[in-house]
Parts: structure tokens; sequence; C-alpha cells
């Protein structure tokens, strides 16, 4: 039976609940204003809300002074391929956990995600060794791996939650029916998890595309993502409030288009299975 | 050709033991039920068989051929899930031919084959659709369809009819009894219903505890049960079993007396007892009886009996019908 709410109560949450969204939009909003404003008019005071003289000037020398498309195009380039290799790595484990679970497969489980619980500074001075030593500093292979093994854990940890829901007579069925184990991966276990696998991918693709402490440590001019891009505004001599702004629009605008075309996906995917 | 034999098979999980030691010998065309309470390995046995499951121990023998390591695709069964286990991103027609490509059969042959089963199974109209847009009915024929297009040396049914209603069980288990009337390939079918084992099979396993109690035609195991539990699991109702000095009478430790097998009268016999429930079926009649001393008796007698609740009655045993037990419940 739903519960009597008043009118009151209603408005209420209502106000409440536009209060805390602006609240939590505003630096976005900020950000978006300050881009169209000029340096002297993004630190004026008083602050000015809307821009006073409009103008695209901090775009300009954004692309003029870092190459955006350059580090748009690594930021693609490290997020889906660090999660497109990361499902090929994380599915069959997946699957051996969901399916052939061992004694010790929830141990596993843990221990993997244990590793997200680590500060990555940690493990800072080992990896960068070893990526010096073999050359990846600084590539976009180098980085694609290293985020293919950061977020390794919560594709598997997801993959093995939606692949659990799948009924495993439907996969014995495969079996008999005579499919090998890749045809039973590939022709039953995946088509049955696609909704599942997609929003793993958004999310992992949404994960490496905003990651900024390998990024910045390990790459430098050339294999820089957007992350890089944006923190190379904050220079010694001084802040440029308007052109961080203006970075910092043009790092997060393609993700945030993603999101917002995948809403339903991705909110689907974290609540699955929390409901039968 | 589809003969299996098991050897010495015995499967634990861990500490449990399901099946101690079991040893078959499936003749080729046979139509074997694995029957039996639940928990008693029934299903087990068969994944074993299937490869679902691995073995602890023992051999499983494929026409001659140990397949005891085989992976399940390797054997060449076909196997009907309870749950019918259809693939719910696939249309019937894909379902169906699954298996063939799997076998990388050439296109023209798998549209032959799928054709053919689909019009066998009267699913030829829904071809295009998802198994979600079937009734339970029509999914198990499809489950069915596609065990039967990849002409298996064996069929494995695992509670096929359990989902399903009542009427559509009955109509269900005659379209498979038929169907191995035509195919007359092995079949070995597990249920716990023994109105299922005793019309469909050629021979029936009772299992119980993992152990194989009896393997015999439905009528031996009728008429000559080889012990107390498939006295009392086959037929229905339930054997009426007497113990005490009524049964030493007898010379045993107990005796059991089929339902059908009592003469009842209104003035004298044997034991008397009074009327409790008396259940109409139309066609017959079955009154469970409080007897003096022998505890509740159920009889089975012709549907124009009109005894109602608290009738005395007399019951006299069909003395060539007593089944004599001893005390380890072995029939003597």
């Amino acid at each position: 039976m739903a519960r009597r709410v008043s009118v009151q109560t209603r408005i209420g949450f209502t106000v409440l609940a536009w209060a805390v969204a602006l609240l939590l939009f505003s630096p976005i909003l900020w950000t978006l204003l300050t881009a169209f404003k000029t340096e002297a008019e993004a630190i004026a005071t008083p602050p000015t809300f809307f821009p006073q003289n409009f103008t695209l000037e901090n775009f300009e020398a954004v692309q003029d002074r870092s190459d955006y498309i350059k580090h748009a195009w690594n930021s693609i380039v490290v997020s889906v391929g660090s999660t497109l290799l990361g499902l090929i790595i994380a599915i069959p484990a997946a699957w051996s956990m969901a399916f052939a679970p061992s004694k010790r497969t929830k141990d596993i489980l843990m221990w993997m995600l244990s590793t997200k619980m680590m500060p990555a500074v940690g493990v800072l001075i080992p990896i960068y060794l070893i990526f010096r030593d073999l050359r990846l500093l600084d590539t976009v292979h180098g980085l694609t791996l290293i985020m293919t093994l950061i977020n390794l854990p919560i594709i598997v940890w997801m993959l093995y939650t939606y692949f659990k829901e799948i009924p495993v007579d439907i996969l014995e069925a495969a079996r008999m029916d005579g499919a090998e184990l890749w045809n039973e991966i590939v022709h039953v276990l995946v088509p049955m998890a696609v909704p599942g696998i997609a929003s793993t991918l958004l999310l992992n693709v949404i994960l490496a595309w905003n990651e900024a402490f390998w990024t910045i440590t390990l790459t430098s001019g050339r294999a820089g993502t957007l992350t890089a891009f944006i923190s190379s505004f904050s220079s010694p001599q001084g802040l440029f409030l308007a052109k961080l702004s203006a970075a910092s629009l043009l790092a997060i605008a393609p993700i945030l288009l993603l999101g917002w075309f995948s809403q339903k996906q991705l909110v689907r995917g974290l609540t699955f299975g929390a409901v039968k | 050709m589809g003969s299996i034999t098991l050897e010495h098979v015995n499967k634990s999980f861990g500490e449990v033991q399901v099946i101690p030691d079991i040893s078959l010998d499936i003749k080729d065309g046979e139509f074997v039920v694995f029957v039996g309470p639940s928990g008693c390995g029934k299903s087990t046995l068969l994944r074993l068989i299937a490869g679902l499951e691995d073995t602890t121990s023992g051999i499983i023998k494929l026409d001659g051929q140990d397949v005891t390591d085989a992976a399940p695709a390797k054997r060449g069964l076909a196997m009907v899930f309870q749950s019918y286990a259809l693939y719910p991103h696939m249309s019937v027609r894909d379902n169906i031919a699954f298996p063939l490509k799997m076998a990388k059969l050439p296109p023209e042959v798998i549209a032959q084959k799928v054709d053919y089963a689909a019009r066998t199974l009267n699913l030829a109209s829904y071809l295009d659709r998802r198994p979600r847009a079937l009734s339970g009915g029509q999914r198990q024929r499809v489950a069915i369809g596609r065990a039967i297009v990849r002409e298996p040396k064996a069929f494995l049914f695992d509670e096929p009819l359990s989902n399903l209603d009542a009427a559509l069980r009955v109509n269900m288990r005659l379209e498979i009894t038929e169907l191995h009337q035509q195919l007359k390939t092995t079949m070995i079918y597990v249920t716990h219903d023994q109105v299922e084992a005793m019309t469909m099979a050629d021979r029936i396993v009772v299992l119980n505890a993992g152990n194989v109690e009896q393997f015999g035609s439905p009528l031996d195991l009728y008429k000559k049960p080889a012990n107390r539990f498939v006295a009392g699991f086959i037929g229905s109702p339930k054997m009426n079993f007497v113990d005490g000095p009524e049964a030493a009478k007898h010379n045993a430790h107990s005796i059991g007396v089929r339902p059908e097998h009592f003469k009842l009268s209104t003035t004298e016999g044997a034991w008397k007892g009074t009327v409790g429930v008396a259940e109409q079926l139309g066609s017959d009649t079955f009154l469970h009886v409080q007897t003096d001393g022998l505890g509740l008796m159920t009889i089975r007698t012709d549907g124009d009996q009109t005894f109602k609740h608290g009738d005395v009655v007399y019951l006299t045993p069909d003395a060539t019908r007593i089944y004599k037990f001893d005390a380890a419940g072995k029939a003597i």
C-alpha cells in the first residue's frame, strides 16, 4: 500500500531535492559559464554570474596551447581500449567464478576487490620503475595496460554478478548440444548477458576516462589523455581560470554526452540483481 | 546404437556420498525410467551419464566405449531439462538449429532437419517466435525438437513434465512414448512420479539413497518387488504394511497387501475396521479404514460402493497376493 504523503511534505521534499541537485550541479555550471568569460572577468570581484563579454577565445587559446584533439583521441583509445581488453580477460574469469566456482572463489573475489582499496600511490614507485624499464612511459599502450589492470577487479565483479543471474541449465543445454567452451561463451553466455556487459563497458569507459593519477604520473606530452590536458592548465605562472574552465568543459563533454544517452542502461546495470 | 553401461559408478560431493556404487546395463533402444523419492540421486545419475558431472570413481560406457572422461559435447547424447533450458535470445528455429550449427552441418541440411522436427512436433507456425512467447507445453516441445534433430545415441530426460499442468502432462507423456516408438532410440527418463514410470518405461530403475533397489519391467516391480521400499513406492495408492503377530502368522517380519487386493464385506472377514475417509473418484473409491490393532489401511474398491464415514467393514486380504518381507525388508 502506498504511504499517504501530505501536499506540504511533497512540496518540501521537491524543494529540498532541487536544492541538493543545484548544489551538486553548481561547480559544473560555474565552469560552463566561466569558460565563456574573459580571464579578467573570471577573477573579478564581485564575481559576475553570466558572462558580460561572451567570448570563445579561451577555447581557441586552449587548442593553440595544447592539442585538444590529440588528447581526446588518447582518452578514447585508452578508455575504450582498456575496457575491451578488460572484458576479454574478465568474461572467461567471471564465467569460471560464476559457473565453476572452487572453495576459494569468494576469497579470490574479495582479494581482487581489496586491491582497489589500496591507495594507488602505494605502488607508484614499483610501477613507475617497471614502466621505465619496459619503455612504457608516456605511451598509449602502456597507459591502456595500466588502466586495464586497475579496473579489472571491477569488471570481473560486475560480470560475475550478471553471470550469476543466468540459469546454469541453459549453459548445460549448450554443452549437451555439442557446444565447446568457446561456443558456449560466445553463442549463449555473452548474448544473454548483453545488458550487463554493456553497462560494465559504459561504467569502465567512464572510470578510465576520468582516471587522473596514473595518467598524470605515467605520461607527459605524447600519450597524455584529457585529464593530463586539464592538469596542464594549472600552471605555476598562476591560474588561468577561464582557460582552465574551457579545458575542463572540453574534457568532460564527450563523457557527459555518453553518460546522458546511456543513463537508462547505466542505472539498470548498477542496480541489476538488487531486486529479483 | 545407444547402449549404456555403468560399472561401479560412485559420486561424492565433498564428504557427501550421493551414489555409493551403481552398476547398470541399459540396452540399445530401451526406455528406462529412473524413479525414486527426491534426493535419491536419480538426477545426479543422469547428469553423470550426460557428462555434466564427473564421476568420483567407476566407468561409464556408451556402445562399449569408455566415455567416463569425455566432455558432454563428445558423448552424442541429447538432454531435455525440467526448466526446458531454451536459449531465450534465439528464435524457436535457432534453438532447434543450434546443435546442428555446432555440428557444422551445411545450412540447407539444417533447414531441412529443423522443418522436419517442427512438423513432427507441431511447431511449424511458431518457428520465428522467441521462447518467452510460447506456452509451457510448446516450450517443452521445442526442447524435445532441439534434442531430436541431432539424432543422438540416447535421449536423457530430467523430470521434463514437472512444470506442466496435469492435463498437459498426460498429453506430453503420450507424445514422448509415441516418439520412442517412432525413433526406437534409447531413452533415460528421470521422474519422481511412479505413474509416469509405470506407464512409459520398458524397464524401471528404483533408486533410494543412491542405491538401485530394483531394476526390472513395470509389471515385475509391481508383482515381484524385491523389497519393502520398492513395494511401497510402486503402486498407487501405496501398499499397506502390517508388522507384528499378524505378519508372524505368515512367517514374515512384515507383510504387505495392495489396496486392490482386498475382499470387502460388511458382515465378515479377517480384519475389522471403521471407514474414515471415503474418496469417490467415480471409477474407483479409495477407503481409508482404521482397523482394530493393525493401523490405517487404504482399500481400492469399485466406484459404485457407497461407504461413508463411520461404517464398519471387514477386510480379507487375497491370500495369493500377500507380500512377505524379512526383518531387513527383503522380499521372502
